[in-house]
């Protein structure tokens, strides 16, 4: 089937939903393709807040926020992007206050904030209040905040459709494909631009905070076109998860005042960042419960995970800005944070890398100014790059909003000044090519074996402690699971809803995303922010002070190629020097 | 486990919770699911699969197994798998629940049987995958947006704590249909807009910056809107996000009878 709208979003999260509200703001016809229902996306996990500097508790300068941002990013971050957004997010975030969105309030009324990790004033001095937050359940507001509104505008959305193809045709995207889950049905998008917000690749992980549905598909399909995928090597492992379950616990159980302690119940993160201890940035949180627990001073059966403490806080407190997580742990570990200490451990969390963009959203095809035309992205999915070597808590949130925000404007107004470009002949042919294989296959491979072997083995090899033996040897050990796939075969032989279809696909994005991620961690010889490696200890400046482009060898498909991108380290106003990063 | 170490800041040292439930044995159980292929069906059949599970796995962990390694044919939906996504409502043991939120222990003991089934009062499509559309069309109907044609200051519009708390249970809401689907007025007329509707009514009418309350008021006042309400309950047993829906409806029928000008 076939179909045209001036602009395509690709993903109902909260950058596909602000982006498509921004887009039809702009005067021309907007379509939102989901794989899920928009309510379902997994903006809605987020919990702790969105970073702005309101000043609502204490005195708070966007300044301070760009700072805390390029630090948090260990300098990888670009810092034109930290301007734009450390001053677009608190005007963002008046905007959502007046879409309705239920924040929690301070005694005058005012949006609530508290604390975050790495967060500061005075450019370093001490721990500010600058996350705003709705309970501990933001993003879930976030994300039904937004969906009403496109509700009230008439965004028209395709639920439930799996986009499988970007139809590029002489640097210029004129459409998406997509499958519909319901018929098994292909559709033909035509668009004048197309916006990607379709969310990141957690399930390369076995822990993980992320959806069963994050499998990093855009991201996979981009690259399979010999596009650059920006920094894949920068993945966070969020300090606290559920133990063994790797869901996800707010930082803003520390913004409260929560404790992280080991068997010996010592507040071991003094040892650790002197000054600003559980609050430190989650990359250094991550590495120090992870070093405890090598050391031995883990708890739980396995001594893998280590205690989170609230017990000294405020029953109201606990059960009402924390309500979320409360119901978390009592329900899946029978831990009751009241009164009980509750076991977290890393999970994986959150991809910096991703589809380059400048800051407009434009798709970047190369490190030297290189783009596609009609073209755009946002999001987790996107890397334009904001969160450097590693993000700060509440600042996902906020680049969804801020750049969402963006890449829909420019996307609407590309897409006011230009025609529809030509499709290909057939548009269709290549998905269809690879869904025949799937179903007819005689292989003898599942997917979700060879998904699973793909979990274990990135968790040990590409994990929060990384040498080059071990990521040399994932670099191969894809090239075979990637071999299995080419034996997958899809048992399921049905038209309607075959999520079996679907899920061996996704396994193949995977695939490509854990390929890039490992190429281009094992290229990188330093330790620079969530990057850390046992055998190159420091950060280096001299030689590493550059964003990784990763492509895949079209001409021989198990070859990644690597290149790089200047960082951007002036801001248009102010601009931090590269420091060591202590706190 | 004993511990003795000083804590500082805490006046009674924390107790250190019960190990998770991974050193338990594995359970046995019979996982019995109503099964539906519109393609090669013409009703509804029974399949039980045998399956082992730790007691404090979660259904859809089991369903995921069957999914993955028994059954790939099998047809449900799921997300996050944490209870915020709101994707699978289901009938397990004959109560609307998520299976993400749904402990093995809590429905089964070893050796026993598990009883699943797709949500009632919405067309099965497949397996336990309901067609979603007509919740969603009710949930349109009440206009769930904010409404404020007056210009905003410039910064946000002040909303003191206790307000801005009216709306605690009701935007807690996930969408998943656990309430609506469990409704036995819904079940007889699919006319009526249900729970989880009004609780997303209740959301907007109890917010102190929305300036459309009589509107929506008016909405909710007509026969297919929250009179139909015979205070079951069923919904506020089914709420996975334990919203206390039918007292949130009885505040909705209060406006309307005393609210609306």
């Amino acid at each position: 089937m076939h179909h045209r709208y001036d602009v395509i979003v690709v993903g109902a999260g909260g950058a596909g939903l602000m982006s498509a509200l921004y887009a039809a703001k702009g005067g021309v016809s907007v379509a939102c393709i989901s794989k899920l229902y928009p309510t379902r996306s997994h903006t809605g996990a987020a919990q702790g807040g969105i970073g702005a500097a309101l000043g609502n508790i204490q005195e708070d300068h966007w300044e301070w926020h760009m700072f805390d941002t390029v630090k948090g990013g260990d300098y990888l971050t670009d810092q034109d992007a930290a301007e734009v957004f450390s001053k677009d997010i608190i005007d963002v975030v008046y905007e959502l206050e007046h879409m309705g969105l239920p924040f929690s309030r301070t005694p005058e009324g005012k949006i609530a904030q508290r604390k975050f990790g790495g967060h500061t004033r005075d450019f370093g001095k001490a721990a500010v209040e600058r996350s705003c937050y709705a309970k501990d359940r933001t993003g879930h507001m976030i994300l039904q905040t937004l969906y009403q509104q496109n509700v009230k505008e008439g965004t028209l959305f395709f639920n439930e459709f799996h986009v499988t193809d970007l139809l590029i045709e002489n640097g210029r995207c004129t459409g998406v494909v997509a499958y519909e889950l319901s018929t098994g049905e292909l559709h033909t998008f035509h668009a004048k631009a197309v916006i990607l917000a379709a969310g990141g690749y957690g399930r390369v992980f076995k822990i993980t905070s992320n959806a069963l549905t994050l499998t990093g598909d855009l991201m996979s399909i981009y690259y399979r076109k010999g596009l650059p995928l920006e920094d894949m090597e920068f993945y966070q492992f969020h300090p606290t998860g559920l133990a063994k379950l790797g869901i996800l616990v707010t930082e803003g159980i520390r913004g409260e005042g929560g404790i992280l302690r080991n068997s010996n119940l010592e507040r071991f993160m003094e040892r650790y960042a002197p000054s600003i201890k559980d609050l430190a940035p989650r990359d250094i949180v991550a590495r120090s419960m992870t070093t405890e627990i090598r050391e031995g001073r883990g708890v739980g059966k396995d001594k893998d995970a280590i205690y989170i403490d609230l017990t000294h806080l405020p029953r109201e407190v606990i059960e009402g800005k924390l309500a979320e997580i409360t119901d978390l742990a009592r329900t899946y570990l029978g831990q009751d944070p009241v009164k009980d200490l509750v076991m977290v451990q890393p999970t994986a969390h959150y991809a910096m890398g991703g589809i380059p963009t400048d800051l407009n959203g434009l798709c970047l095809s190369d490190g030297n100014g290189g783009s596609i035309e009609g073209l755009y992205a946002a999001g987790e999915q996107a890397c334009v790059s904001l969160h450097g070597a590693n993000r700060l808590g509440t600042n996902s949130l906020g680049d969804l909003v801020v750049f969402g925000r963006r890449a829909g404007k420019y996307a609407a107004e590309y897409a006011r000044q230009v025609e529809f470009g030509d499709l290909p002949d057939d548009p269709e042919a290549d998905s269809r090519q690879e869904f025949e294989r799937l179903r007819t296959s005689n292989g003898k491979e599942n997917a979700a074996g060879i998904r699973k072997d793909l979990q274990e083995t990135m968790m040990k090899n590409v994990g929060i402690f990384r040498n080059g033996k071990d990521m040399a040897y994932q670099v191969e050990y894809i090239k075979e699971l990637k071999a299995r796939y080419a034996n997958v075969a899809v048992a399921d032989p049905s038209r309607k809803y075959n999520s079996e279809l679907i899920e061996a696909l996704e396994t193949g994005f995977l695939l490509d995303c854990a390929e890039a991620m490992a190429s281009s961690a094992v290229n990188r010889t330093e330790s620079r922010g969530a990057h850390d490696r046992e055998d190159f200890h420091s950060r280096d400046d001299v030689n590493w002070l550059k964003h990784t482009m990763a492509y895949k060898d079209l001409n021989s498909p198990d070859n990644v190629i690597i290149g790089y991108k200047p960082v951007a380290l002036k801001g248009f106003t102010r601009s931090f020097e590269p420091k060591p990063r202590v706190y | 486990m004993t511990q003795t170490p000083v804590i500082d800041s805490a006046v009674n040292p924390p107790v250190a919770a019960a190990p998770a439930a991974v050193d338990v044995p594995m359970m046995r159980l019979h996982v019995k699911i109503l099964r539906f292929n519109p393609e090669t069906d013409k009703k509804a059949h029974w399949v039980t699969y045998d399956m082992e599970a730790q007691p404090g796995d979660r259904m859809v962990d089991v369903l995921n197994e069957i999914k993955w390694y028994k059954e790939t044919g099998l047809a449900f939906r799921r997300s996050c798998q944490h209870g915020i996504c709101g994707s699978d409502a289901m009938l397990i043991n004959g109560r609307n629940r998520l299976a993400c939120k749904t402990l093995v222990r809590d429905v089964a003991k070893d050796g026993g049987t598990v009883t699943v089934e797709p949500i009632r009062g919405l067309k099965v499509e497949k397996d336990l995958l309901v067609d979603m559309e007509p919740f969603f069309d009710a949930y349109r109907a009440i206009m769930p947006y904010f409404i404020h044609p007056t210009p905003f200051p410039a910064k946000e519009q002040y909303q003191s704590e206790a307000n801005a708390e009216k709306m605690a249970h009701s935007s807690n809401c996930i969408l998943c249909a656990c309430c609506t689907t469990s409704c036995p007025i819904f079940w007889v007329n699919g006319s009526y807009i249900g729970p989880a509707a009004l609780v997303q009514a209740h959301r907007f009418i109890f917010d102190t910056r929305d300036e459309a309350k009589q509107q929506r008021l008016g909405v909710v006042n007509q026969n297919t809107g929250v009179w139909r309400c015979r205070t079951a309950y069923n919904c506020t047993e089914a709420c996975p996000r334990g919203i206390p829906i039918t007292q949130l409806i009885e505040e909705v029928k209060r406006e309307v009878m005393f609210g609306q000008s």
